[in-house]
């Protein structure tokens, strides 16, 4: 049931991901709907997946590799469903539709030894839930800030393309690259104290600057820099969206750093 | 019944012509009973802007109304001949008049395609026709589809959707780069008419503040009372400029006024909050090196009318899409307007068999009076039965080729083979009359066009 849901799923935002990219480039905006309605579709489909899947799973198993990027995946999808409920803005899913797809296919795609992260606390899914919600204010960012970027250059070079018109304006990029750092990095605070916290029951130890961990404390230094900045010496705009990129990248890293050491564990 | 226009507009007539016919809106309904009062005309329209000035009509015969309709906007205005008027005139009738009103109202036969004032002109016109009863069903309904056309070419085409002016272009400019412009503060720097223009329009959009300054104090001073803003010395409205978000510059000044590092001064002291910056004038006031400055946006004359041009040629594209709508949405109006030539013709045919039944079933009843009320009734039936199945294929094919080309054909057939056009041998029984206000009461179009019809037979 659940494996079946995934793959729908999987199909619906690949279609998604597709009518979104050509709404993108035509002028017409007949796709917006077509391509809003497959990825609510998907969406449902993607919360039956997730719902037959936590009711399958007992409550002392733990969250898999893949079942935490198919829940970030799933919290892409909400996030823009939202946004776009409340600002009109399809575009957005010409950017987030195909982030919660890659994120999906690549957890698909990890063989099935790895995703099984070892330890062994009730705590653990907690510290996974709160550091993936962290992750997805931090993916929200990116997009808010890579759309920020190209709008910034269309308007500066003048190139009042297809793009230009349907990209929104640039203060309410730079408003929603704010406003998803600071609600992505309480989260991702949180999310690192669980970890540590979960490390010291299984391990002994709170911090064994493993790649998971390294990764997370220093994408956690950076978005604190970021938020720092914005709020002292006027790191917004064009220099946040480039860091919020730049910190995306971290946060890639990081989930790089979580199959490495799934890879050590089970090694 | 035919639907003709007749009209002028700045296609076909200079100024100096449609001033002269423009009928103020004070004189409008006189003019409408005026033109209702010709014969021949059923139903009328005028729709009187500065670009145009039209009749729509519904007439009985297109010639003769072409003629009374040239003839009313001749004596329309009496220092206009004739001679002077009608080389200007077009007119139009049929399913190309329904076209052309729909044209009209999309915006499509407009100066600049696209814009939004005329719908509203027709509304008004269509108002003051219906406040002095001179529309009938068929104009009702063709003005209100030509409403509703109209709105859908505007929601289902981007053609009224660019700004085509260069002092709103600026302000389209403006919303790619503040979402909201209700918080924003304007700066005028100088006082060209294209920036002043630009203001009103950032104002109308929201804008609250605005600051202005002009090299002569007291003109900023007055600027400021227009436009509801405050005035700045020009000696540093550089030191103010971080404190505006959009800054529209347009003075006679022949060198640059406002250098990148001033610009950087002001971004840096935004906190990198964007900078949109606006030179309207020639030579630029603005040093272009602006461009490289982070944060700040600067346009000249030449972005905005490049842009402008840009959206002329969009406008122009969807407007073909809208042609497409148009001629789907004719074609809807046109099978309505044949099939309303058939539906009287049905309904006088089957008023005229029936009186004629009645007759004769009075006659002969009245001589067969022993019958027992069960014999009258056989004999009222047997009448009925010969007379709806004689008539029954006739009604079926004239409902079958409502829709075919033949249509007119067959309905002229009908009129003839059973003298529908004569007056009737007596006039309407008091039953056929009770109906007859019946049908009146009712206000559906149905029962409206059968009414008009019962007016036709008699």
């Amino acid at each position: 049931m659940a494996s079946v849901c995934f793959t729908i799923t999987m199909a619906l935002y690949l279609a998604a991901t597709i009518s979104f990219l050509v709404y993108l480039l035509r002028r017409s905006d007949a796709l917006s709907n077509i391509s809003l309605g497959i990825t609510a579709v998907g969406f449902l489909f993607h919360t039956v997946a997730l719902a037959a899947k936590a009711a399958a799973s007992s409550s002392s198993s733990h969250p898999s590799f893949f079942e935490a990027l198919s829940f970030f995946s799933w919290m892409i999808i909400l996030v823009f469903l939202l946004v776009e409920f409340r600002h009109r803005i399809p575009v957005l899913g010409s950017f987030m539709v195909p982030l919660a797809l890659m994120s999906l296919v690549s957890a698909a795609a990890l063989p099935e030894t790895v995703p099984t992260l070892k330890p062994v606390f009730k705590t653990l899914w907690i510290h996974v839930a709160l550091s993936m919600l962290g992750a997805v204010g931090f993916a929200v960012g990116f997009v808010a800030g890579v759309m920020y970027l190209i709008q910034e250059r269309l308007l500066k070079s003048k190139r009042f393309n297809v793009l230009y018109s349907k990209l929104p304006a640039l203060d309410f990029l730079d408003r929603l690259n704010q406003q998803s750092i600071v609600l992505g990095f309480p989260l991702l605070t949180l999310g690192i104290v669980t970890g540590a916290i979960s490390a010291e029951f299984s391990r002994g130890s709170y911090m064994t600057w493993n790649p998971e961990q390294t990764g997370a404390v220093v994408t956690w230094l950076f978005y604190f820099v970021v938020l720092l900045g914005r709020l002292t010496v006027g790191w917004r705009a064009k220099r946040a969206a480039y860091l919020t990129v730049v910190g995306f990248a971290c946060v890639i890293l990081t989930l790089v750093g979580v199959v490495l050491k799934g890879h050590g564990d089970v090694s | 019944m035919h639907v003709i226009v007749v009209g002028l507009s700045h296609k076909t007539a200079p100024i100096e012509i449609r001033e002269k016919l423009a009928v103020p809106e004070s004189r409008l309904g006189e003019a409408l009973n005026r033109l209702c009062s010709y014969e021949g005309v059923r139903e009328g329209m005028l729709l009187s802007t500065c670009n145009r000035v039209e009749v729509y009509s519904v007439v009985e015969d297109v010639e003769v109304g072409h003629e009374r309709i040239q003839e009313f906007l001749a004596d329309t205005n009496l220092s206009l001949s004739s001679e002077q008027l009608t080389p200007h005139l077009y007119w139009y009738t049929g399913d190309r008049a329904i076209a052309h009103l729909f044209r009209v109202a999309a915006s499509l036969d407009s100066m600049v395609v696209g814009e939004s004032q005329i719908l509203g002109q027709l509304k008004d016109a269509f108002e003051v026709a219906l406040a002095h009863k001179t529309t009938g069903v068929i104009m009702n309904k063709i003005v209100k589809k030509a409403i509703s056309v109209a709105k859908r070419v505007r929601t289902e085409t981007k053609i009224a959707e660019t700004a085509v002016s260069v002092s709103y272009a600026a302000v389209e400019l403006a919303k790619k780069i503040f979402s909201n412009l209700d918080e924003k503060t304007v700066m005028l720097v100088g006082a060209g008419e294209m920036a002043k223009l630009a203001a009103r329009h950032l104002i109308a959009q929201g804008v609250r503040q605005v600051r202005i300054t002009t090299r002569t104090p007291q003109h900023a001073i007055d600027l400021a009372d227009k436009f509801g803003g405050t005035p700045i010395p020009f000696d540093h409205f550089k030191d103010e400029m971080a404190a505006a978000d959009i800054v529209l510059v347009s003075t006679g000044a022949s060198h640059y006024l406002v250098g990148a590092e001033d610009v950087q001064r002001a971004v840096d002291k935004r906190g990198n909050r964007p900078m949109f910056l606006i030179d309207i004038s020639v030579p630029r006031n603005i040093d272009p090196a602006v461009r490289h400055v982070d944060n700040a946006f600067l346009f000249d004359i030449d972005d905005l009318t490049h842009r402008v041009q840009q959206n002329r040629e969009e406008r122009l594209q969807e407007a073909e899409k809208a042609e497409r709508m148009i001629v789907e949405e004719v074609a809807v109006a046109v099978e309505w307007m044949k099939s309303l030539e058939v539906t009287p013709t049905i309904i006088a045919l089957r008023n005229r068999v029936d009186e004629i039944k009645r007759m004769e079933v009075e006659r002969v009843l009245g001589r067969l009076s022993h019958l027992s009320p069960q014999d009258r009734e056989l004999v009222e039936g047997l009448a009925s039965s010969i007379v709806n199945k004689l008539i029954h294929r006739t009604m079926v094919t004239l409902k079958a080729e409502v829709n075919s080309s033949n249509g007119p054909a067959f309905v002229e057939a009908a009129r003839r083979f059973f003298y529908l056009d004569r007056p009737s041998p007596s006039d309407l029984s008091e039953a056929d009359r009770s109906r007859y206000l019946a049908g009146r009461s009712r206000a559906s179009d149905r029962e409206e066009s059968e009414s008009v019809a019962h007016k036709q037979v008699r």
